[in-house]
């Protein structure tokens, strides 16, 4: 025993002095930061928070005046989302199918040749760095308004971020079924189709789901900043301020209620999925 | 064959021809819908009206910038300056080698597109398709002299006529001689007009840094040029390195601020640490209702009772991932090891001791691994909640982009984005490892 009771314990104390002083030097860098943000704030944090509600309260109040009025704004509102909804959707169909392809040149076990490997990587991390929104911008300079700009933003992304995590499904596939079928003299496309995508499939579907969620609200943004769907609509709503927040309150509802809906309905998909059902 | 053996036998075949119709189905709908899609987003219109003219413009300014040579009209001196800003202005007595004033008339050097004479009421573009001399006659331009067929890039009008060469374009009215001259690259990237190092090449400079007189007697010279550097007024690099500062700190407050205020909610939310339902319940919900409101809207009913600005910013991403780092973290408090729990409460343990030694150990890891993932994603996110709060690297790209002029800077703040995530990543991958493995 080269460990004595002696040793272990001046160690310990000098462990629990690192936590001590690593957690302290996070506290006083949050609270600096938070004063940094604070000095190049418009408003202040106290004086904010006693007004936290007031917006709210006043978009409430406004809406419940005209609770009937709400259903049929939802109805008027419903083009709006549904342009939402399939920018989000064809986004994350284009873009995972691209992810697929692509994963496929960046896995290690697939490709013998590092190179692909890496350059496939490097432009997964490219595709997830840039974000959405500048992309879109860009776009919309070239190809004029409308739902395209920020659809294509959106594929780009997903192509990235689906792509770095499918190359690590194929990672871990098993490689017997796939050096099987080759022996057998199989092309390399139908070495992929039946050997290698009947592992991954459950797993590409479940992260293509989480990655739906995401880009449905990442559309909804892009709106915001111009690109059509709900997210304009809720921006004109917002802008034009008190006598239109009837219309906000029908937008926040719908967009709340679609998030709720899909979260739960892919949560039992994946559910299933990794039940193995 | 038995029944029994038959029925399964038949229930497989049928089971077989369901995925069959199945395989066959989907392809089949999702061509469906895109082909809708294709028609909802209006694509053939799109097609006909996108701007392929546009693309280049953008392409051609991301990576150029032109030098202006102004003559007004009844004039011989011309003012030369870069992208005609003020700030970029060329003094008199150094101006570009490619210009030259005379006492009669200026020579503007054009390089393969030719060169262009300007004299007080005569302008003479020299090309390789002929020679073309403009008079400004009152109000009217007049083309004197010209070849026999007018080249396809020039545009001949009463009141005005251009010349766009490759890399150049001469614009000639009644009130001067306008001539750009594109090059490659980004002007004045380090040095604006006005710093008396704007003109030294690299080996100038470090000559001049290291042995150079003192330009300014109070400071060494390699401090004047890290000053004019820093203050340049075109690029405003000052300005850019706060920005992407501020962008870092929303990130960085707004995932460490989730993280904490998760914690105590996360555990009131565990089935395994709190045994009162309806406040499980409860806390449930609320955590649902902050995940179901996107960032987006938090972030404009934030924005108006903070202001614009930082704090703003991260106090969004603060609440947005307070709620998703919620259910992360009581889902890992539930799955904790159970009998680790038990083992310390069988000593006597309160419940503070009991967190800090029988779950806190256990779900560390998690924790924080979870965490250093939502700051990577929200260094992307603080990016565009910046744009929209108007804070950090965000605000500065939308501002460019929204002159859809300036798409070399544009282009710069882009780059800088890039790099700062990539090397984000790359730094939060191996602090994760680190605290995973214990070891690198």
């Amino acid at each position: 025993m080269t460990l004595t009771s002696a040793n272990y314990r001046s160690m310990r104390h000098r462990k629990q002095l690192y936590s001590f002083l690593l957690t302290a030097l996070v506290g006083v860098l949050f609270f600096a930061a938070f004063g940094v943000t604070e000095d190049r704030n418009a408003g202040d944090f106290l004086s904010g928070f006693t007004r936290i509600l007031d917006f709210p309260s006043e978009l409430v109040a406004e809406s419940a005046a005209n609770a009937r009025g709400l259903p049929a704004l939802m109805v008027g509102f419903l083009p709006a989302l549904i342009e939402t909804l399939n920018i989000a959707i064809t986004a994350t169909l284009i873009g995972s199918t691209v992810a697929m392809l692509g994963a496929l040149f960046a896995a290690h076990g697939l490709m013998p040749s590092t190179l692909s490997v890496l350059t496939m990587r490097r432009i997964f991390d490219l595709l997830r760095a840039i974000p959405e929104i500048v992309v879109a911008l860009v776009l919309i300079f070239v190809l004029g308004g409308g739902p395209v700009p920020a659809m294509i933003a959106i594929a780009l992304h997903t192509i990235g971020s689906l792509g770095k995590l499918f190359a690590e499904i194929n990672d871990n596939a098993d490689l017997r079924p796939i050096q099987g079928l080759s022996a057998t003299g199989a092309s390399w496309f139908q070495t992929m189709w039946f050997g290698l995508l009947p592992q991954t499939m459950p797993g590409y579907f479940s992260y293509i789901l989480l990655r739906l969620e995401v880009n449905i609200r990442a559309s909804a943004i892009l709106g915001f900043v111009g690109a059509g769907g709900i997210g304009y609509e809720f921006k004109n709503a917002i802008t034009w301020g008190q006598g239109r927040y009837d219309d906000a309150a029908a937008l926040f509802l719908m967009l709340f209620a679609t998030i709720i809906i899909l979260d739960a309905a892919s949560g039992r998909i994946r559910k299933t999925l990794s039940e193995g059902g | 064959m038995t029944d029994a053996s038959h029925k399964t036998a038949l229930n497989i075949h049928r089971h077989m021809r369901a995925r069959v119709v199945a395989a066959a189905a989907l392809p089949l709908l999702t061509l469906f819908y895109l082909a809708y899609v294709g028609f909802a987003f209006d694509v053939p219109k799109l097609m006909r009206e996108a701007e392929g003219r546009n693309a280049a413009i953008l392409l051609r300014d991301a990576s150029h910038y032109k030098i202006h040579v102004d003559t007004p009209a009844g004039q011989i001196k011309p003012s030369v300056s870069v992208e005609g800003e003020r700030k970029g202005r060329y003094a008199d007595d150094r101006l570009p080698a490619w210009v030259e004033p005379g006492t009669t008339q200026t020579i503007i050097d054009l390089g393969a597109d030719g060169s262009v004479s300007v004299r007080p009421t005569i302008t003479t573009i020299f090309t390789a398709d002929g020679q073309f001399e403009i008079l400004r006659d009152g109000r009217k331009l007049r083309l004197v002299t010209a070849p026999d067929i007018v080249p396809e890039n020039m545009r001949v009008g009463p009141r005005r006529i251009t010349l766009t060469g490759d890399n150049s374009r001469v614009t000639i009215t009644p009130r001067g001689t306008l001539v750009y001259r594109y090059f490659f690259g980004w002007e004045m990237f380090w040095f604006a007009r006005d710093s008396r190092f704007a003109d030294m090449s690299l080996a100038t400079l470090m000559r001049v840094a290291a042995v150079g007189d003192r330009v300014d007697p109070e400071h060494t010279n390699v401090r004047v040029m890290l000053s004019d550097i820093w203050h340049n007024p075109v690029w405003r690099h000052n300005e850019v390195v706060w920005a992407i500062g501020e962008t870092l700190l929303m990130a960085f407050l707004g995932t460490l601020g989730g993280a904490i205020l998760a914690t105590p909610l996360a555990l009131l939310a565990a089935r395994n640490i709190n045994p009162l339902a309806p406040v499980r319940a409860f806390i449930r919900r609320v955590l649902d209702f902050v995940r179901g409101v996107d960032a987006l809207v938090w972030t404009i009913v934030l924005a108006r009772a903070f202001g614009p600005g930082p704090m703003t910013g991260a106090l969004a991403i603060m609440i947005t991932d307070a709620g998703g780092l919620g259910k992360l973290f009581s889902e890992a408090a539930e799955s904790a090891n159970q009998r680790t729990l038990e083992g310390v409460k069988s000593t006597g343990a309160g419940s503070a001791p009991l967190l800090r030694f029988g779950l806190l150990p256990q779900i560390l890891p998690v924790l924080v691994s979870q965490t250093l993932y939502l700051f990577e994603s929200n260094i992307r996110s603080a990016t565009i909640v910046g744009a929209i709060v108007g804070g950090g690297i965000g605000l500065l790209i939308t501002q460019s982009l929204a002159t859809q002029k300036d798409w070399e800077e544009v282009a710069y703040y882009l780059s800088l984005i890039i790099v700062m995530i990539m090397f984000v990543d790359h730094l939060s991958s191996r602090l994760r490892l680190w605290l995973i493995h214990g070891d690198k």
